[in-house]
């Protein structure tokens, strides 16, 4: 009797073009030949236009001295700087900008949003009105409207705009009266940091108390208190002084104080305002996201006007708030760029401006910028679903 | 006898009819009036639009020089602005560089567009797949034979010459028509199985969305020509649309993404149970929904790109915002209020464009709200 094979056998796979497998591997094959194909036509394309053109290629250019100056930077730098130290200028003046933009956006923007939500209807309707003039505007626009019609169209030096606290503004820029602290102050400094420290001693120890009792401890107003003390009394123990330097105005120009350049201002407002337009709507669209039901639900177990904004609706909030708060400033950072049009020297201005026109090195020079934006974007997004994981709504 | 129950023995005395909750005074009385801090608020906003307003009126409408005025008028003291500037410069702003005597070139592509646009965008009007043949593909040709001359005895005019709101409108139209295809092809490739395709479409995808478009643009105008062989020159306006389009495609990538993951797992298998291969599957069942999802996102893109278009000037084209740029500093032009004036008219054009599409989108998102309402 003829045995019976009854186990299960896979199917015998026999080439068809029906078969999505085989496809799929066609599909990829062809992929790969096209682009394996034309990264080398370009790669050889390029070769040849640059053999063509007599430029030679490598990083090697960046020890060698930029022979140019950059109108403002955080630290020395002049002609005879090397251009490894004008790619550092460009960087820092990206961060410096981004860093100011980002902190005053944050202001802005979370007012406004808040504002949009507001009961009042005059307020609501006046963010409203902000957000979507703001929102439709190119920044590039905004960023000349800001630069070219109202910084540059300032008076001269000898007729500043004078503005309180010693503020003056005009066409060379705004200038502010600067803080000085003499040697003493690093007490102070000191005082503050251990104020901080104790701050954060007691909330670690308060959050323990509350998981273990239930009590509650007033943590914000206690560690206020206490800074305030510790870094008061290290003051007048160590009799720091912290005196300002206000700008002067002499024949020609200011003075003393701080100057902070006309590019940099109008990058920092056009920047902030523009970001805030958009953090207002992240803002807004987390708050209306947290169902009503969440409030009538702690408004049910009692929970005080305060208490259920701070530990019922905003950890809410914000979670739906953080992502796209991020994505903001991270646009706000590469919206930095923009500040090459109206000549502030950050990184695209120094490096792929002037630096590439000097050089030649076109390659290498976009290349390395593109990577600072890259590494900038991937380690905050890095970071982003590091937090994400943290506050995710855990299900069961 | 206890006497810890207490029985009302008297008439508990009456209250006042509550407040009337319609009419003038109520309303009032909720949105403006409703508590102290909100009555201190509403003062505030009130001296804001005091402060505001009366000036803003008066520079704009007030003290402002009408079109058809002279530059003399626009010169005096505490002038608003100078309309007559923009008045007069109008057809730059519009036509750039573009020969004169050919404006009617440009004319009939605008008339184009409003003609074939119009009736894509109202859904009740029929005929909507000859409506887009034509314009997804007759307008495109017939536009590009229309601008660029050179043959019917069209005289040629190069791309440098085209410039001002025709620019602005040609890349968005053309970025906005392109790029969307292409996201949804590499949100299909960043979801797809097959691991050449999907690394190829992440690395294209996260590498664009992480550098800014100035960047982009340098590449397409320092970096193109060397990747090109020798002796051959890419058209500047091509670099512009290159590069807007394909950074705009990685961003529409990860709209779509985000649509076609809200769209369950049943979604799939139902459509794989019913026999349904893959592309008919996508088109027939996937897109359709994820789409409905991102419209907000897909439009946010839309007014993202055009206001980016903004940036081609790295290029060397001269669209809306750097022709006014560029005439800011025209002398025989030359006030006060000049280039404000120049800004604030670029600022109103742009802001027109980018809400109306907005609102668009908004109307679109109130008509697809079906089944999902409560």
């Amino acid at each position: 009797m003829a045995s019976i094979d009854t186990a299960p056998r896979a199917p015998q796979r026999s080439f068809s073009l029906n078969d999505p497998f085989f496809r799929g591997i066609i599909y990829q094959a062809i992929t790969a030949f096209i682009v394996i194909g034309s990264i080398a036509w370009i790669v050889n394309n390029t070769a040849a236009n640059l053999k063509a053109q007599n430029k030679t290629s490598g990083f090697d250019f960046l020890w060698k001295t930029s022979g140019f100056d950059i109108s403002f930077s955080l630290f020395p730098f002049d002609r005879s700087s090397f251009y490894w130290e004008a790619f550092l200028v460009g960087l820092t003046n990206t961060i410096l900008v981004a860093v100011i933009g980002i902190f005053f956006a944050t202001i802005l923007g979370f007012t406004i949003g808040i504002a949009r939500l507001s009961s009042n209807y005059l307020v609501s309707r006046l963010a409203t009105i902000y957000v979507e003039t703001i929102r439709n505007i190119p920044l590039l626009l905004q960023l000349f409207f800001w630069y070219f019609a109202v910084l540059k169209t300032m008076p001269a030096v000898k007729d500043s705009i004078t503005l309180p606290l010693d503020t003056f503004i005009n066409q060379r820029g705004l200038f502010v009266p600067k803080p000085l602290f003499d040697d003493q102050f690093a007490w102070v400094w000191l005082g503050l940091a251990v104020g901080i420290a104790a701050w954060i001693g007691i909330s670690i120890w308060a959050r323990r108390r509350l998981e273990a009792t239930g009590k509650r401890f007033p943590v914000f107003l206690t560690g206020l208190a206490i800074t305030a003390v510790v870094v008061g009394i290290t003051w007048l123990i160590s009799g720091a002084a912290m005196t300002f330097d206000p700008p002067v105005l002499n024949r020609f120009n200011f003075k003393g104080g701080l100057e902070l350049p006309p590019e940099l201002v109008a990058l920092v407002f056009g920047l902030t305002i523009y970001t805030a337009s958009f953090i207002a709507e992240t803002v807004r669209g987390g708050i209306q996201s947290v169902s009503h039901g969440q409030t009538e639900a702690a408004q049910a177990l009692g929970i005080k006007e305060g208490d259920r904004l701070r530990l019922v609706i905003v950890p809410q909030a914000m979670r739906v708030i953080i992502p796209p708060l991020t994505s903001q400033y991270l646009n706000l950072t590469k919206n930095s760029s923009l500040g090459a049009a109206i000549g502030y020297p950050e990184l695209v201005n120094v490096f792929t401006g002037t630096t590439l026109n000097q050089t030649g090195r076109a390659i290498e020079v976009i290349a390395l910028t593109m990577l600072v934006y890259l590494v900038l974007s991937l380690s905050t997004s890095a970071l982003m679903n590091w937090y994400n994981a943290r506050v995710a709504l855990v299900e069961r | 006898m206890s006497d810890i129950a207490f029985v009302r023995s008297d008439m508990a005395p009456s209250k006042p009819a509550p407040g009337s909750t319609t009419g003038v005074a109520a309303w009032l009385k909720q949105n403006l009036f409703a508590s102290f801090g909100d009555t201190v608020l509403t003062i505030l906003a009130i001296l804001f639009v005091a402060w505001i307003v009366p000036p803003l009126y008066g520079f704009v409408i007030g003290n402002a020089v009408p079109p058809g005025g002279t530059v003399e008028q626009c010169r005096v003291e505490n002038v608003g602005a100078c309309w007559a500037y923009i008045g007069s410069e109008i057809e730059f702003f519009i036509y750039g560089f573009y020969p004169m005597s050919e404006y009617w070139r440009p004319n009939i592509v605008f008339a184009l567009l409003v003609l074939l646009g119009a009736p894509m965008l109202i859904p009740s009007v029929p005929y909507k797949v000859i409506n887009a043949v034509a314009f997804f593909l007759v307008m495109p040709v017939v536009d590009t034979i229309l601008l660029s001359g050179g043959m019917f005895g069209l005289r040629e005019v190069p791309t440098e010459q085209w410039g001002g709101l025709l620019i602005t409108l040609i890349i968005s139209v053309v970025g906005i028509s392109c790029s969307l295809p292409l996201g949804i092809l590499l949100a299909l490739g960043r979801q797809s199985k097959l691991p050449i395709v999907k690394t190829l479409c992440i690395a294209f995808i996260e590498l664009v969305r992480a550098v800014p478009l100035i960047t982009v643009l340098f590449m397409a105008s320092i970096m193109l020509p060397l990747f090109m062989p020798q002796g051959t020159s890419v058209d500047k306006l091509m670099r512009a649309l290159v590069g807007v389009t394909l950074f705009s495609s990685a961003y529409m990538a990860e709209v779509v993404r985000g649509g076609m993951q809200a769209i369950g797992r049943g979604q799939y298998e139902a459509a794989s149970a019913l026999g349904l291969g893959y592309w008919k599957r996508t088109a027939f069942i996937i897109l359709p929904q994820a789409l409905k999802h991102v419209i907000p996102g897909i439009v946010g893109n839309f007014i993202s790109l055009l206001k980016d278009t903004s940036l081609v000037y790295i290029v060397g084209m001269k669209d809306l915002l750097e022709a006014v740029k560029t005439k800011n500093d025209a002398i025989e032009w030359a006030s006060p209020t000049q280039s404000v004036t120049g800004y604030i008219f670029a600022a109103a054009v742009y802001w027109v464009m980018c809400f109306s599409i907005s609102r668009y989108s908004r109307y679109w998102e109130n008509r697809l709200n079906t089944g999902h309402k409560r």
